[in-house]
């Protein structure tokens, strides 16, 4: 059962929490168990961060439980061209998050649960942490076919993937965070996951792309808070500790002082966006201009998430040069996004003669550079 | 004293700011000189081979993914190195010394290995050894960041790098007051005691140990609310500011910007304002407002100013034209793309409404619903960006009356709406009554519009909006 915190805990939490790292002077046993009262994805890594920047966890480790409104969260060194539809992504306002841990790209939606196991780095051990979640998992549903495999993902039937696992290590805290499928929206998962930018290259981690299921699909009397209640329970267990969950506000900067500069951080596009390693685009756009097909080859260099490096191959004058060297150097140095590179179109051609013709050549070729954004 | 200024100046040079130094003047006069005291008061740091220590689990090989620091730079203690990447963990590595990076011995996504050299650091000879005491070679406390030190016996608990904010301002330990459990000294104690003594504003610094936000009215200079009442005192105290200039390039928004507004800048403006009393107006829009939300559209004030500008450039299609680049040629646009100008969260943008001229009042407001949605989800096409003739910008929503507004290539005009207020107006008997009054400044070209024209339609526009009805005559 989820205790809702009274004043009395509040208070102890706040001592809790905003003791520097020289200890608890508070009675807490060996583990905390929190939970987050938001769904906001960035609010919820930026609370991930804070404990792991500020909590000292020698003496009491933590267990933080957390569900989003839907977003995908890709890996500390991914390339989210590369990984999902951005495009998409924009359209069905789905927002995109880049966490500090490594790994690969996943889906959250409220069907979905984060479960993140905070510990000192002596402590870190991964293999232990899934074993008590499907530990969990089993004593709620007994008939469950649960199995953790040695890349540390949960498999359901031995085949589909129930959860995948990240982690983030720093001088001396460690946290394993790993996600649990009850209930989440598998059509959107597939079709967001799915990125349709061709001619990426790049060093970034890959995703490895699974099947997956929903414990719903076995067992249709499973809920997200039943799953979240039952692994409490079990961590609780584990650590001999009281089965009670703290909800946590991660707006709170009384509790957290810092927390809000931290989701700000999360949300910038230099973090998101800007801390892509280094890739090329190297592909073929097909315009259809009048009653032909035109093949332009385009090549780009885009380091921190900027073009470094424009090249785009037109036939010969089809734009005067001089627009055509002002579009390249305009390019180069901005942002590899849509909306920059609109904005900067629209610009340019103000300054450039009033044609019709030239006009929707112009239009024409940016939309197309858009679309590999 | 000497190595003491020394040390301090080397990480003057090297600026990376993260612990706030409060610098006196004479340290800043050694710097210059700075070789000749190294040479002759240090010998050579010791160069040590940072070693990549064990991350756990049995793993043996990690990728390296991000540098933090490149050769040369000066590093502290504990401050962040890389990022490296082992089978989804990202690890940060920190350091383990005070010093400067003299070789990275990995490239991006080389792989490196645990126990193997990952950087070479050069240790500042005055402070390698004891350092190394501190914290390295005692395994039982390397987990512990409070570590006891002992100085002349006597036994002041701070972390190393509370240690070295406080040398380099010249404090002396025994004097700070610790806040920190057994009194241990924090970072925030050194803050305090230098906010006392130089009355400064201090930036939190971003390292790990929480420092609760400094209460305002300890940091706040007494001197605007006095200003009014008398002549500030000269301050005694030196007021000491750390906060520095930031320099970045202009990008995106900003670069558009530039190039937009250094071709308007070729243009001869000039400016005609009015007033326009739009209490006829607000009531219609009132009566009107529930019927579009019928139909699922926001009816605002934009979609009237828009066709009334339509039914004005009927009569006045100069102002609906373009110049050529030579001067040479005017042309007259057929369709009204009216461009209501944006704020969004990056910057200025101008869409457009395509064809004002055959788009009734309804069609104009839902056409704008649409363009205000992309427009704060950053996801205008290029087609909405492009081929505007006539501007309107409604600076009001924000605030002010009258402005001078920039008219944008190719258009030759453009229209400033300030707010609705309202204010006391005198009716036809005499009489004062309240009117919702909105100011409107239009800028145009000169080199093809005359201010009589400019004149004629601003009345135009204005009997339309002063009187809603009259549009119905008109309409098309």
């Amino acid at each position: 059962m989820v205790l809702q915190p009274s004043l009395k805990n509040c208070l102890w939490l706040s001592c809790v929490l905003r003791t520097p790292k020289a200890g608890f002077r508070s009675t807490a046993s060996g583990a905390l168990v929190i939970q987050s009262v938001s769904n906001d994805v960035y609010q919820n890594l930026a609370v991930e961060d804070w404990i792991h920047d500020h909590m000292d966890l020698e003496k009491q480790q933590v267990l933080f439980l957390w569900r989003n409104s839907p977003a995908v969260v890709i890996g500390r060194h991914q390339n989210p061209w590369q990984e999902c539809n951005l495009r998409l992504l924009r359209q069905k306002n789905i927002k995109l998050a880049r966490r500090r841990s490594g790994g690969g790209t996943v889906y959250h939606d409220l069907g979905n649960i984060n479960l993140t196991f905070f510990t000192t780095k002596k402590r870190y051990e991964r293999m232990e942490n899934l074993k008590l979640v499907v530990k969990a998992l089993k004593a709620l549903r007994p008939q469950l076919d649960m199995h953790v495999t040695d890349r540390y993902d949960i498999l359901l039937d031995r085949h589909y993937k129930i959860s995948g696992t990240a982690a983030k290590l720093g001088r001396t805290s460690a946290y394993h965070h790993c996600t649990l499928l009850c209930n989440a929206d598998k059509f959107v998962l597939s079709s967001v996951l799915k990125s349709p930018y061709k001619g990426l290259k790049s060093n970034a981690t890959p995703s490895v792309p699974a099947s997956v299921k929903n414990l719903f699909e076995e067992d249709p009397s499973l809920t997200s808070e039943m799953l979240l209640d039952a692994i409490a329970k079990e961590y609780a267990m584990h650590h001999h500790t009281d089965h009670h969950i703290t909800l946590i506000n991660p707006a709170d900067e009384t509790l957290l002082p810092g927390i809000n500069n931290k989701t700000k951080e999360l949300q910038t596009w230099e973090w998101v966006y800007g801390k892509t390693p280094k890739f090329s685009v190297s592909t073929c756009l097909n315009i259809v201009y009048k009653d032909s097909i035109l093949d332009v080859k385009v090549n780009m260099d885009v380091k921190h998430g900027r073009i470094e490096v424009c090249n785009i191959d037109l036939p010969e004058q089809w734009l005067p040069p001089a627009l055509y060297s002002k579009l390249v150097k305009s390019l180069t140095g901005s942002k590899f996004c849509p909306n920059e590179t609109t904005t900067l179109a629209a610009t340019l051609l103000r300054v450039c003669p009033q044609d019709d013709e030239l006009h929707s050549r112009w239009n024409l070729l940016c939309e197309n550079m858009i679309m590999l954004m | 004293v000497c190595i003491h200024r020394v040390r301090s100046c080397s990480n003057i040079r090297f600026i990376k700011s993260k612990h706030v130094c409060v610098l006196d003047k004479s340290a800043l006069k050694f710097s210059h000189q700075q070789r000749l005291f190294r040479t002759s008061a240090v010998s050579c740091g010791q160069i040590v081979q940072f070693k990549l220590s064990d991350i756990g689990e049995g793993i043996t090989e990690v990728t390296v993914k991000e540098w933090y620091i490149k050769e040369g730079d000066s590093v502290s203690q504990f401050d962040s190195i890389c990022e490296v990447q082992s089978d989804k963990a990202s690890v940060t590595i920190t350091s383990r010394y005070d010093g400067v990076i003299r070789k990275l011995h990995y490239s991006i996504d080389d792989i490196a290995f645990v126990g193997k050299p990952l950087v070479d650091i050069e240790i500042d000879a005055s402070k390698g050894v004891a350092s190394e005491e501190d914290v390295v070679e005692t395994p039982p406390m390397s987990h512990d960041e409070h570590t006891h030190q002992e100085i002349k016996g006597h036994k002041t608990l701070a972390t190393p790098a509370v240690r070295r904010l406080a040398m380099e301002n010249n404090i002396k330990l025994s004097e700070v007051v610790g806040t920190g459990k057994d009194n241990r000294i924090l970072k925030e104690d050194i803050l305090n005691y230098l906010a006392k003594q130089t009355g400064a504003i201090l930036p939190p610094s971003p390292k790990a140990e929480i420092i609760p936000p400094l209460p305002k009215s300890e940091t706040l200079p007494a001197a605007p609310k006095d200003k009014a009442r008398k002549i500030p005192l000269p301050v005694s105290r030196p007021i000491v500011f750390s906060g520095k200039d930031k320099t970045e390039p202009v990008t995106g928004f900003q670069k558009a910007m530039v190039k937009t507004m250094s071709a308007a800048l070729k243009i001869p403006h000039f400016g005609y304002c009015d007033e326009i009393d739009l209490t006829q107006l607000v009531q219609l829009r009132e009566e009107l407002k529930p019927l579009a939300e019928i139909r699922g559209v926001k009816l605002s004030f934009m979609p009237f100013f828009i066709k009334a500008a339509s039914l004005g450039l009927l009569q006045y299609p100069i102002l609906n034209a373009s110049l050529d680049e030579n001067c040479q040629n005017v042309t007259y646009k057929a369709s009204h793309n009216i461009g209501v100008a944006m704020d969004t969260g990056q910057g200025l943008i101008v869409p457009n409404v395509k064809n004002v001229q055959v788009c009734s009042v309804f069609e104009i407001a839902a056409e704008l619903n649409r363009l205000q949605s992309l427009g704060s989800a950053g996801q205008l096409g290029t087609s909405d960006l492009t081929g505007g003739t006539f501007t309107l910008s409604n600076i009001g929503t924000i605030g002010g009356t009258y402005a001078k507004p920039v008219i944008l290539p190719p258009e030759v005009a453009i229209g400033a709406l300030g707010k609705i207020q309202v204010l006391p107006r005198f009716n036809g008997k005499g009489e004062v009554f309240q009117a919702q009054i909105m100011n409107v400044s239009w800028s145009a070209d000169h080199r093809i519009i005359d201010g009589a024209t400019m004149a004629r339609f601003s009345n135009l526009w204005k009997s339309y909006l002063e009187n809603p009805a009259s549009m119905l005559l008109d309409l098309k």
